[in-house]
């Protein structure tokens, strides 16, 4: 592999900027050293989300709007808080897909906007990959079985011969969409995020497990059943009808711990099954539902009974953020790797398989 | 392959009784731990099934897993075994403590052989690219054990059972005894080569359902080319080979093969570009 100009500096700076979903985040980071095996800084790292009212979900429309309104304002802080002159930044980065249209747009817009006005390079980066190296950096985990787990994305990846393989995925929809949906049945808070509020209320439960489907199939799973009969459940209890096992009504945080214990007791399932598999008992969870502490408990129990150990990163950098974006994309920039102005696309399907990853032996 | 700190889990308590030969703990899958042990005499072997509890899953979940998977492999497997399908037979079991016995099937996983062949290849062209065509002994050899796994997935759908967790480590290549059939290794491929050309035997049924629908066919077949992608790359091509023989052995494969289409795009959430 030719060494770029870049990989030769010895301070190397990127922007990224993500806006896939409902967050907006803008980070930057630095690299030092060997280009193969940098030391990563956060510089900066400053996110705003869009929170919808309780029992609704975010839309596109106005999640786009939202990031279009807060960019500028992001951007700003992000660059005081890195302290860094805008001669030193190498280039700037932006998530590419997968995600949803709108608002993925709108920040490639912005993105296109910084990099032209600087005359910085532009590097489109695939978030599933943003959240693994991020994942990777953070914890130092080597090479380990990771499991992606957010509100668009359920995998179960592994790396072999340049690229991020999915061993096991959701056949229909993700954990966290049928986490966030199950809380709207609720009406559950979106503030801080659905997920969080479910953990909370789940810690109150747990006098009764509920009866729900248990939907593997090799090492792919199924939610859409799940969240079915939960919403069923939840309008039982709503009713004034539900009974649990016991004999005695239940109540949303017996649902919340039911549904929390069988989907999370799956993706550990199929965790295990792909690290016998591939013969690795490092796990690093990343994503947005990788937060939850019920999940990461879960997986190490697993991982222990394995000889092996969990690797997990709290909400700055679980939950989409910019910095990951732009620690993969200068990986990959590093390498030779930008995306002409003309290019600079973005799109809501974008597997994680499909990145050359050059970086990587 | 054999665990070398077998005990260092302790052993369902069916294995605590005195034995004339230890058991001896062969794996830990995902699943489970398979151990070796004997069935009524000491000359017999048989894998030992031990689903133990899972420490991260809620007890009464657990049990109500444990004890459904258990008697649903054994009534799987005996349901194959009546019908010719190759598998091993069940001696005993016991669902609500987790075990079941089977016969013991000699041999490597198709996965070892597969991986020992392509290595040793790689390792003779180095530097090529991943994509370069193979040599033709090893083609010739991995199309025919392709073959034989899509006859065996065909036979096992045909009697109504689907396996659930089909991958290259769950299909044992046991030897064939001497004397027959192909008899002589002396085409220059040696060991690899004789693995290769073992029995195809179908193990680990412990999520196999019972099912006719195309649906479950086609998830199957769906699962196995997704393990085959990630754990053979360089093979990736040869499992349209594997659909062949499917279809030759198995006379509805048309409709299956048809809605493993679907599960393709549902699935794997294709790209839309280009």
């Amino acid at each position: 592999m030719a060494v770029t100009d870049v990989a030769r500096k010895k301070r190397r700076i990127a922007l990224g900027c993500e806006g896939s979903a409902n967050k907006l985040g803008i980070g930057v980071i630095l690299h030092e050293g060997d280009p193969a095996n940098p030391k990563s800084t956060v510089l900066s790292n400053v996110r705003h989300t869009f929170v919808s009212p309780p029992g609704t979900g975010f839309l596109p429309k106005d999640t786009a709007h939202h990031h279009r309104a807060f960019f500028v304002r992001v951007a700003r802080q992000a660059l005081a808080d890195a302290g860094v002159g805008l001669d030193e930044i190498d280039c700037v980065c932006y998530t590419r897909g997968p995600g949803m249209g709108a608002p993925l747009t709108s920040v490639a817009v912005a993105a296109r906007t910084l990099a032209l006005l600087w005359g910085k390079p532009l590097v489109g980066v695939n978030h599933c990959v943003g959240h693994i190296e991020m994942g990777r950096a953070i914890t130092g985990a080597d090479h380990p079985v990771v499991l992606y787990v957010s509100g668009g994305n359920t995998q179960v990846i592994a790396y072999a011969e340049q690229r991020y393989r999915i061993f096991g995925e959701t056949l229909d929809i993700a954990v966290g969409n049928c986490l966030d949906r199950f809380a709207r049945a609720l009406a559950i808070s979106n503030d801080p995020a659905p997920g969080y509020n479910i953990e909370q209320l789940a810690k109150q439960g747990g006098r009764v497990l509920l009866d729900l489907p248990y939907a593997v199939k090799g090492m792919d799973c199924s939610f859409s059943g799940i969240l079915t009969r939960a919403e069923e459940l939840a309008a039982q209890m709503k009713a004034g009808g539900g009974k649990g096992p016991d004999g005695e009504p239940f109540t949303g945080a017996d649902l919340c711990f039911s549904l929390q214990e069988t989907v999370f007791a799956m993706l550990v399932e199929i965790t295990e099954r792909a690290m016998a598999h591939v013969g690795s008992n490092q796990v690093l969870i990343v994503g947005g539902v990788g937060c939850n502490e019920r999940l990461q408990e879960m997986m190490g129990l697993m991982a222990a009974d394995r000889g092996g150990s969990v690797y997990a990163t709290d909400e700055r950098f679980c939950i989409d953020n910019g910095i990951m974006i732009a620690h993969a994309g200068l990986l990959a920039y590093e390498t030779g790797f930008s995306t002409p102005v003309e290019d600079s696309t973005c799109t809501q399907r974008f597997r994680t398989d499909e990145v050359l990853v050059k970086w990587r032996k | 392959m054999a665990a070398t700190d077998g005990q260092q889990f302790p052993p369902p308590k069916v294995l605590t009784y005195p034995a004339s030969a230890p058991p001896l703990l062969v794996t830990q899958g995902a699943e489970g731990r398979l151990y070796k042990t004997t069935h009524l005499a000491p000359n017999r072997p048989c894998a030992l099934k031990y689903r133990p509890p899972k420490p991260y899953r809620h007890p009464i979940l657990d049990a109500r897993l444990t004890k459904a998977r258990i008697s649903s492999e054994a009534k799987v497997l005996e349901r194959c075994w009546r019908e010719g399908v190759p598998v091993p037979a069940v001696y005993a079991m016991d669902p609500a403590a987790g075990w079941m016995m089977m016969e013991w099937i000699e041999g490597i996983p198709a996965r070892v052989g597969i991986n020992k062949l392509l290595g040793d290849r790689r390792e003779e062209e180095e530097e090529e690219d991943a994509e370069a065509p193979l040599p033709e002994t090893c083609e010739t050899l991995l199309a025919d054990l392709m073959r034989r796994i899509g006859a065996a997935i065909g036979a096992l759908h045909k009697t109504g059972v689907v396996h659930g967790d089909l991958t290259t480590s769950n299909m044992m290549l046991r030897p064939r005894r001497r004397g027959y059939g192909n008899g002589s290794g002396a085409d220059g491929d040696g060991d690899d080569a004789e693995v290769l050309k073992g029995d195809v035997v179908l193990i680990d049924f412990g999520l196999a359902t019972q099912s006719m629908s195309d649906e479950d066919r086609a998830v199957d077949l769906y699962v196995l080319e997704r393990a085959f992608a990630s754990t053979h790359p360089r093979a990736e091509r040869l499992f349209a080979t594997v659909l062949e023989a499917y279809k030759e052995t198995f006379k509805k494969a048309s409709s299956v093969l048809v809605k493993l289409e679907d599960v393709r795009m549902r699935g794997r959430k294709r790209s839309m570009l280009g």
